[in-house]
């Protein structure tokens, strides 16, 4: 490997660290050579966010030292981005009142006179963007854009910073497949001009694909710090968790006789705020998991959001349970006993600041008759959650925004499930939430399934569709393209999947 | 999120240090009488605060309950002036009354419907309103002021006037509504909704919370509180005038901050809200009672503390 003969552009030596009582770090040595895109692995909790905010100048480390380029790092993300240390945060820092080119560019406006140099700006911001082969509009407005667009224009805006070392917290967490892909083709370009990279992912397959070397952090310490090449997701997955994974998927039920409960034909949503959905038709049945893939902006969640009244849209049929009726409200939805659990955590699914007592039990109780909230019954409801769904919380009384992002997730599905739904529509389930967590999701799924609940899945990483559900319905610009029916026993391939979501089995003019 | 035991009791703190200060500033200042006459002369802004209390926890605004309170009150006198003959002076006073009741909550649901039905910022709508209001009743009086016919003020005088068991009616009313009004918060449904929609309205909307008609209800229920107000408010000067009033909404807006209540919404707390009426109605008093800061130095005052209130209230939230 050719990093090996390079020199180290990172050192870190006994990096420790600690929130109060908690010790998130314990001593971490880590290099980084010039040119080296480095995998940072870990479960949620792990200290990886915590190590990208020390190297990146947020966080001064309790112990231990950080050299860049032999010299020491201070505390202070001013200083490090002068010095070429960029880091992009999980949490967009972008003025959504600002356009794309003005956020890209923003402090680095270019200037003619005194004056911003618009013409200068949208063509700078638009290179930054061609080379993420993207085609945002340069002058489009930041609000109206959707969250993939977002963390585009996020990264296009680090890398036209100028870094030498480019810190990415989960980048791809909200991103398609072609957009990763051209992600990963700026990296390999961004390490072949001499930048070092560490970004963190949850998704093992992007792991082995992009980077040079693999470090796992379990714990606060390093359990695993090898080159890419060899290693096994396998590898990878025991040095996270820290025993043999067993299979990551429950077995599958067989595919159920039943007739389906709720069935749409016809389903259209204009385009507001999202992508149009045009003449969507599916049904499922109770203890069915039918998946739905597709890339982002296909219309995946706004066909759903449509079926529990969240979006407004029309559809020829709506049938639940033989009967056929109007489209649910959004409360309605609740009350016919389909649930909805929603892709955005943080912005939709959860209040942050409040407890996780008050959020396990918020739908539930708006739909409980009665005026009086039972306060008791709050409690009983969460401490059943917790030990369904193993939640790891300090109290019931703790903010659910203080949880780590698996532990969050698993509230939610407590929440979204405490009115025991017949059909739930679960919306990338497993977004941002670590191995554990994920394979106790796909457990509390299969588990639905077979206590005869309906179940769509829709998810981003195509292996998690294929290794849970009896269908796949893939979804391409607004129609559904096909519904993939695996003969028994054989599951669709990735292939057959991604050859769909591209549209190249559906649309003869492709070329 | 972190909230500790100072920021979250601060005014109850501040009402004990306005207390230490007042009983040695002044030696009437610890009389019932005093203390009595401070919570009563408090009363008005106090049940309209409690209204506010639930309008900007959910993240709305109102700032026409100045003016809402006006009209209100104008109207209300002239239907108990044209009721007088028919319905003799007790059945014209309490019919006007009730119809104060049901003037400030359509009132109220008109703010709300156009808030929410309209999709215009609150702050706006009730900018609109306030000055739609204020305007009407300066129409309507004139330019002067519009009275109770005298048969009615003697009938009304206990409403304002009168006492329990030696605690005057308005302060009983405002009791009632802020002990109502706390309940309401923390232990029913509305309260739990008014709540998670001021924290998060699209994480209301999907926990099968109705989002628009909570909001409009906490615009009502501030409606209510209103002619509620101006119950005790007709009864104790027997007139309206186009400056009847004034400012009102923003004296109830800085004792529901001042209680700790988020203007961004999401938290909220009546009986905060009521430290926080008592805080403003006691510095006013302290000042009257002693000589060595003018009393025309109040709004200073007020104005100081609802800047350190929100200043020591700063959440330090992660997220």
């Amino acid at each position: 490997m050719p990093q090996n003969q390079m020199p180290d552009a990172l050192r870190l030596e006994g990096i420790a660290h600690a929130f109060g009582p908690n010790r998130v770090l314990n001593g971490i040595d880590l290099t980084l050579a010039v040119g080296e895109v480095l995998a940072l692995v870990g479960e949620n909790g792990a200290g990886k966010s915590t190590l990208m905010k020390i190297i990146a100048g947020y966080l001064a480390p309790g112990e231990g030292r950080t050299r860049w380029q032999g010299q020491p790092v201070s505390a202070d993300p001013q200083e490090a981005e002068t010095a070429g240390i960029v880091l992009v945060h999980q949490e967009f820092a972008l003025i959504p009142d600002l356009s794309v080119a003005e956020n890209i560019l923003l402090g680095h406006e270019p200037t003619r006179c005194g004056l911003i140099d618009f013409a200068a700006m949208n063509k700078a911001a638009g290179n930054a963007l061609q080379l993420l082969n993207s085609d945002i509009d340069p002058r489009a407005g930041m609000a109206g854009l959707p969250v993939s667009s977002w963390q585009i224009v996020e990264l296009a805006k680090a890398f036209a910073s100028g870094p030498r070392l480019l810190l990415m917290d989960e980048p791809t967490a909200v991103l398609g497949a072609r957009e990763t892909e051209a992600l990963f083709a700026r990296i390999r370009a961004f390490a072949a001009e001499g930048g070092s990279v560490i970004f963190t992912s949850h998704r093992l397959d992007e792991v082995r694909a992009i980077s040079d070397r693999v470090a796992v952090l379990r714990d606060g310490t390093i359990t695993l710090d090898r080159p890419a090449a060899g290693l096994s997701e396998h590898d990878i997955a025991s040095a996270m968790i820290g025993r043999e994974m067993e299979d990551l998927f429950p077995p599958l039920a067989p595919y159920p006789t039943a007739a389906p409960i709720l069935a749409v034909e016809g389903l259209s949503v204009p385009r507001d705020f999202g992508p149009p959905v045009q003449d969507a038709s599916f049904a499922v049945a109770p203890g069915e998991i039918l998946g739905i893939a597709g890339l982002v902006g296909s219309g995946r969640t706004e066909m759903v959001e449509a079926l529990v009244g969240l979006r407004s849209a029309n559809a020829r049929r709506f049938i639940l349970r033989g009967a056929e009726s109007p489209l649910p409200d959004a409360v309605e939805a609740w009350r016919l006993g389909i649930a909805y659990l929603t892709e955005d955590r943080k912005s939709r699914g959860l209040l942050l600041a409040e407890n996780v007592e008050l959020n396990t039990s918020l739908t539930i109780s708006a739909l409980a008759g009665g005026t009086l909230i039972d306060r008791d019954e709050d409690s009983r409801r969460y401490a059943d959650a917790q030990a369904r769904y193993s939640i790891r919380a300090a109290s019931p009384k703790i903010a659910v925004g203080r949880l780590s992002g698996g532990n969050q997730q698993k509230v939610l599905i407590a929440k979204t499930l405490a009115p025991d739904p017949d059909v739930v529509i679960l919306d990338e389930p497993t977004r941002g939430v670590d191995i554990g967590a994920k394979m106790q999701i796909y457990q509390v799924i299969a588990g639905l399934a077979q206590n005869g609940k309906a179940v769509i899945v829709i998810s981003s990483e195509l292996p998690e569709l294929i290794g849970l559900v009896h269908r796949i319905l893939v979804m391409d610009r607004g129609r559904v393209a096909g519904i993939v029916t695996p003969p028994e026993s054989t599951r669709p391939t990735e292939h057959e999947i991604l050859n769909l979501a591209l549209g190249l089995q559906n649309h003869d003019a492709s070329t | 999120m972190i909230r500790n035991s100072l920021s979250r009791m601060g005014p109850l703190l501040a009402l004990i240090l306005l207390f230490l200060a007042g009983s040695l500033l002044s030696p009437t200042f610890l009389t019932s009488e005093n203390l009595l006459n401070v919570v009563t002369r408090s009363s008005v802004i106090g049940i309209i605060s409690v209204g506010a209390t639930f309008v900007i926890t959910a993240r709305g605004l109102d700032l026409s309950v100045g003016a809402m309170a006006a009209l209100v009150a104008g109207l209300s006198i002239l239907c108990m002036n044209a009721m007088l003959p028919t319905l003799g002076a007790m059945g014209a006073l309490f019919a006007g009354l009730a119809l104060a009741l049901v003037f400030g909550g359509a009132a109220g649901m008109a703010n709300g419907a156009l808030v929410v039905w309209g999709r215009i910022d609150a702050f706006i709508v009730t900018l609109g309103t306030m000055g739609i209001m204020r305007s009407l009743i300066t129409w309507m009086s004139d330019g002067g002021s519009i009275s109770l016919d005298f048969a009615l003020r003697g009938v009304g005088r206990p409403l304002y006037y009168g006492t329990v068991l030696g605690v005057p009616v308005p302060v009983l009313i405002f009791a009632a509504l802020a002990i109502l009004g706390e309940i309401a918060m923390t232990r029913l449904r509305f309260g739990r909704h008014v709540i998670a929609i001021g924290s998060n309205a699209e994480v209301a909307r999907h926990s099968a919370i109705r989002v628009a008609r909570v909001r409009i209800a906490t615009y009502a229920f501030q409606g209510l509180c209103v002619g509620l107000a101006t119950l005790i408010y007709i009864p104790r000067l027997g007139a309206v005038t186009p400056s009847t009033g004034m400012l009102w909404e923003l004296e109830a807006i800085a004792a529901v901050i001042i209680g700790g209540t988020a203007l961004a919404g999401g938290y909220g707390r009546v009986w905060g809200t009521v430290a926080g009426v008592l805080i403003l109605g006691l510095v006013a008093n302290i000042l009257n009672l002693t000589s060595f800061v003018s009393p025309h130095l109040n709004g200073a005052f007020q104005g100081a503390i609802i800047v350190i209130a929100v200043f020591l209230q700063r959440r330090s939230t992660p997220f």
